[in-house]
């Protein structure tokens, strides 16, 4: 029997479907390039030095764990009444699955072409796939993967993170 | 002095190759002592503006802990940090899988440490090392981080050239 057989039809279409698909709410720029180096107090050249991004990375870059960074919502802007909810996905399936709890059991981000000041990014979500009921010492549900990728404003594959998420109800005490 | 070390000194950093790096080789550990401003500039860097990563209050009285606490992505900016300085500007990070197992607070000595898995080269002549390196307070495990970042194989070699095929992370 297929892991995804007895998933109601609604997850199932989702799997390996592009969802909330977007456009960053701003061009990549090099404010918040310096910022996050100081916050960790990163000194290498290629964020600080024109000369040494200019010959070591073709011109100045962002650090690429920052790649999250560029869809963060502000804090408020004008018009808006709802604030949109990262992984989305994984609240959907919360809801779909009715399970009260969730958590991130696993997060790997992988990195692809270098993020520069300028660029415009775009992402979107993708669920690979949901387990069967699982039982664990948290509570009874279903372990599901999900992808977040990233490209530039060419369509270039800039990075992707993966999560694996596990939903579930309690265990009763 | 070794190899990187020497390029170091001509170069204004250092620039590891793949001859440099060892399996089981050590990182040598980076400690910082983290306050409210460490917690609350990396959450604002990183535009993460939830109450839990600046505001003490929220923290304790919502969240239950014992205060602010940093943010994941400022932990990663750490670890890119942690990486890099190690290998040199020419170091390109290929992956990070990150594993959380406690918080980080204010008051708390963070003690970043290292260790190389495997160094190899893959078919297209990148070389790549895999370096676990813990993030400990008082010992105790807080993140666990598994990078794949590729160096150099040699001195006329960069890994930021390397584009679409010829880049496998």
């Amino acid at each position: 029997m297929s892991e995804r057989s007895d998933l109601p039809a609604e997850i199932l279409s989702w799997i390996g479907q592009k969802r909330y698909e977007q456009v960053g709410e701003f061009d990549v720029e090099r404010g918040y390039i310096f910022t996050t180096c100081s916050s960790v107090q990163n000194g290498n050249p290629i964020f600080w030095d024109d000369k040494a991004a200019a010959e070591i990375t073709g011109g100045p870059i962002a650090p690429p764990a920052m790649i999250s960074v560029w869809f963060r919502p502000h804090h408020w802007a004008p018009g808006r009444t709802e604030q949109a909810l990262p992984l989305q996905v994984h609240f959907d399936l919360k809801k779909a699955l009715d399970v009260p709890e969730a958590v991130m059991s696993d997060n790997t981000v992988t990195f692809g072409e270098p993020v520069r000041p300028g660029d415009r990014l775009r992402t979107w979500q993708v669920l690979r796939n949901v387990s069967t009921p699982k039982k664990t010492k948290l509570g009874t549900g279903r372990f599901w993967d999900i992808d977040v990728e990233y490209v530039n404003q060419r369509g270039e594959w800039v990075g992707t993170e993966s999560y694996t998420g596990f939903g579930y109800r309690k265990a009763p005490r | 002095m070794s190899g990187a070390e020497a390029r170091g000194a001509r170069t204004g950093g250092p620039h590891l190759t793949v001859g440099d790096v060892r399996e089981d080789q050590r990182l040598a550990p980076l400690v910082h002592d983290v306050t409210a401003t460490t917690i609350v500039l990396g959450a604002l860097a990183s535009r993460d503006w939830r109450p839990m990563h600046h505001d003490h209050s929220f923290a304790v009285h919502r969240n239950g802990t014992r205060d602010i606490f940093m943010n994941t992505p400022t932990q990663a900016a750490w670890f890119e940090r942690y990486l890099t300085d190690w290998t040199g500007p020419k170091g390109r990070l290929g992956r990070m899988r990150f594993r959380m197992l406690g918080s980080v607070f204010p008051g708390d000595t963070m003690v970043f440490a290292g260790t190389v898995g495997t160094v190899d080269v893959d078919e297209t002549g990148c070389g790549w090392v895999a370096v676990d390196v813990t993030l400990s307070v008082a010992d105790q495990a807080c993140t666990e981080c598994a990078a794949r970042i590729a160096i150099p194989t040699g001195p006329d070699d960069n890994p930021w050239d390397r584009r679409g095929e010829r880049w496998r992370p």
